[in-house]
């Protein structure tokens, strides 16, 4: 059994401490030099560097099957390894819809077969994600390949019975319904963010109104029928006092945000650069700070990147042509750094809490999402803190390089992943 | 001046007075037996037209002719480029056979935009209607028009005058780009329209926002009726087509408690009927007519300083002596100029 000495990291950026990885599990955390029997173990000196529980991720779009000229399981757990992840949840938007035990356990193989990160399918929560009828949720369950988030993203569950029965039926199996929350009336023709900038940019508005109904309507089914409801890349101030007051009556809901909408508001829509075309849409400064302030005290749980790779010719058009979305696992960390921790809100032990812990623990996965101690998987994850770079979307190792960074100056750099002990980035280069 | 008009924005208010004077002075020539001017002999304008509007086409197509100008017409409505890439591989297209002016025409707003700073192409691009984004040259011939009646003469704006914009503001790119041309000659712009019409986010445009139209009309010089889709109604914009014409449409009633000067202008096409009624299209207030005549000169004007702008060394070599000069102060005799060429024939 390989072992590996990580020297001197900042274990959750408290102490240095010296991590002996041993086969798949940590075998020893001590003072740094302390008499780890770590003879024979690759050494990685990371004085000054973080060291972080394996990030997971909620909301992935692996492409894989049908669009692999975006991205492929492989490369997009390669991009994952590279960003810091050891498990993303793999959306069942794709061709043929992740709606059958068959195509996600399709998909689960997939992530085996990788090996640079855990990949676990999220199951489709009707036929076709066409909303009418529900997919076969137990089987997807208990396929190998262990379906418990249920989501129809890139569409919303808009029906109310067509909800409220998921929402039901996933409780035999403790399941969760992912709500990608758009009210699809609302929301006809919708190009960007409605407001100040679209009213003069005459591109059809996104109103925050038809976000915050669905999420409103989804706590108030969760509670009545007591399940579990997660909202997917919640977006607007809105949003989080009613995510806010869901929590304070003890419902079961949850909430994630992506790295962009923590960093960026529909201003960059006036470069009418679809780069910035991303649903939901880009909101305003008023909103990023609640989102901020959401994510510091916990009222959203944890940050999911909803990585959404795209060819160039899809990007490489005028605004309303182009598909919208943006990759964002090569780039996470960076965003949460600059936007949580650098200004203070999170410290590194909450971005662990906020894109390890709670993230596995609202998928209720094992081995992901655990302390930093003996015994535990060795799923870890090593950034160097210090580093300034700007984003060159050449050097991605996704598929798709459709980044709204490209050319910004982000903080820190992901060195080294390990998954079950085994590097899957050394160096910041995928192993 | 920018070497593109994307938006009204793009304009200065000398920028926009001189494209009103030097429309004013090719104005002049167009009432000439002979209208062409050899001042863009030699320079391809293209229009490039994704959407049906065979008035703003010829009306641009004129004015490139009118200034020698070769015309290509490249429509994109029906044939296979009607997504993405097209845009792009049309432009490179375009780059390639020369274009030193691409006049677009599209159905998505931001496509011009995108079109002159994307690096597909090199030429100026004149946005000639955009999704609902804007429509600057419209908006230019507007204030042409309102300037001849209401400020006659060159070298001014319209301060302080009033102007109505009533109909559908929230999908029309003429309303947006009058709002923001007007302000910046002077004028006071209001918006009036049924709120289901007005944009949320209208707050922080430089106008007022009236929903009572009877309100309005008196303190205007000029009433912009633009064109409202009956479709709309099925969007539940409004409940009839009979209570819009009633509580926002023009009718001869209206029009009588406009001041006595105050012109009634539509950029076309009129739905009679409906935004305004027979009565008012047909009287002599109505500038409708002329303000189509006043749309080539507009667009001449434009055309004219934006390609005339470019350096020097770019002129063509035939019709040099009318080719007008880099600095923006020498515009003005350029037609001159170009007046003598054509006494000379
Ligand atoms: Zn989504």
């Amino acid at each position: 059994m390989s072992k590996t000495l990580i020297r001197g990291a900042q274990v959750l950026g408290g102490e240095a401490r010296d991590v002996l990885v041993d086969g798949e599990t940590i075998a020893a955390v001590g003072e740094p030099g302390a008499a780890l029997p770590a003879d024979g173990a690759e050494v990685v000196e990371a004085a000054g560097h973080v060291l972080l529980p394996g990030l997971v991720d909620l909301h992935t779009h692996l492409r894989e099957p049908g669009r692999e000229d975006s991205e492929t399981v492989l490369t997009g757990t390669r991009a994952a390894a590279r960003g810091g992840f050891t498990a993303v949840h793999a959306m069942a938007n794709t061709f043929p819809v992740a709606d059958t035990a068959g195509v996600v356990e399709q998909v689960w193989r997939l992530g085996r077969e990788s090996g640079y990160c855990d990949v676990q399918p999220v199951g489709a929560v009707t036929v076709g994600l066409e909303g009418k009828q529900l997919a076969e949720l137990g089987a997807m369950h208990e396929s190998a390949a262990g379906v418990v988030v249920f989501s129809d993203d890139g569409k919303c569950v808009d029906d109310a019975v067509i909800m409220r029965r998921a929402l039901e039926y996933v409780k035999a199996f403790d399941g969760v319904v992912a709500q990608h929350a758009q009210e699809p009336r609302l929301t006809e023709g919708a190009q960007m963010n409605e407001g100040v900038v679209s009213a003069e940019l005459g591109l059809g508005g996104w109103p925050a109104a038809a976000e915050e109904s669905v999420i409103a309507r989804d706590v108030l089914l969760a509670a009545h029928v007591d399940s579990r409801v997660h909202v997917c890349h919640l977006s607007t101030a809105g949003s989080v006092e009613i995510v806010r007051w869901a929590k304070s009556k003890g419902w079961r809901v949850t909430a994630e945000v992506t790295p962009h909408h923590l960093l960026l508001t529909d201003e960059l829509v006036r470069s009418y650069d679809p780069v910035y075309k991303v649903n939901p849409p880009l909101r305003t400064e008023t909103d990023v700070r609640a989102l901020r302030e959401a994510l510091a005290d916990g009222t959203i749980d944890c940050v999911a990147t909803d990585h959404a790779p795209h060819p160039q010719e899809d990007k490489d058009c005028e605004w309303a042509a182009a598909a919208m979305g943006m990759v964002g696992l090569e780039t996470a960390l960076s965003v949460v750094q600059q936007t949580m921790v650098d200004t203070g809100l999170l410290d590194w032990s909450g971005v662990a809490d906020r894109m390890s812990h709670r993230p596995a623990a609202i998928g209720r996965l094992d081995g992901h999402g655990r302390p930093v101690a003996p015994g535990e998987p060795a799923n870890l994850t090593l950034l160097d803190p210090a580093y300034r770079g700007r984003v060159d979307p050449h050097r991605f190792v996704s598929r798709s390089r459709n980044t709204p960074y490209a050319d910004r100056e982000l903080p820190g750099r992901v060195t080294h992943t390990f998954l079950r002990g085994r590097a899957t980035l050394a160096g910041g280069e995928p192993a | 001046m920018k070497r593109h008009l994307i938006s009204a924005a793009d304009l200065s208010r000398d920028d926009a007075v001189l494209i009103l004077d030097t429309a004013e002075e090719l104005a002049r020539i167009a009432d000439r037996p002979i209208k062409k001017l050899p001042t863009l002999r030699g320079r391809t304008v293209v229009n490039l037209f994704y959407e049906d509007s065979t008035r703003t086409r010829i009306s641009f197509e004129a004015a490139a002719k009118r200034l020698s100008a070769d015309v290509i017409n490249f429509s994109a409505k029906g044939s296979s480029v009607s997504k993405g890439e097209s845009l792009k591989d049309t432009a490179l297209t375009l780059e390639a056979m020369g274009a030193d002016a691409v006049v677009i025409r599209h159905h998505d707003s931001g496509a011009p935009h995108r079109l002159a700073t994307s690096g597909w192409i090199n030429g100026s691009v004149v946005n000639a209607g955009d999704g609902t984004h804007e429509h600057p040259t419209q908006a230019l011939l507007d204030a042409f028009t309102m300037r001849r009646h209401l400020e006659p003469g060159t070298g001014g704006g319209l301060d302080g005058r009033r102007i109505t914009v009533v109909g559908d503001i929230l999908h029309s790119r003429v309303a947006r780009s009058n709002v923001l041309l007007l302000h910046t000659l002077g004028a006071q712009v209001t918006l009036v329209a049924p709120p289901t019409l007005v944009p949320v986010g209208v707050a922080t445009w430089p106008c007022e926002v009236s929903y009572d139209l009877d309100a309005v009309l008196p303190k205007s010089d000029a009433v912009m009726m633009l064109r409202v889709q009956r479709e709309r109604m099925n969007a539940a914009f409004f409940p009839t087509e009979r209570e819009y014409a009633r509580r926002y449409g023009l009718d001869g009633d209206r029009m009588a408690r406009m001041p006595e000067h105050a012109l009634v202008m539509h950029p076309g096409p009129m739905n009679r009927g409906m935004e305004i009624t027979a009565e008012v299209a047909d009287s002599p207030r109505c500038t409708a007519v002329e303000q189509v005549a006043n749309g080539v000169s507009i667009r001449m004007a434009v055309l004219y300083l934006l390609l005339g702008g470019a350096s020097p060394g770019e002129a063509p070599a035939a019709g040099t002596s009318a080719a007008p000069s880099a600095a923006p102060s020498a515009t003005l005799s350029a037609p001159t100029t170009a007046r003598t060429e054509e006494t000379d024939r």
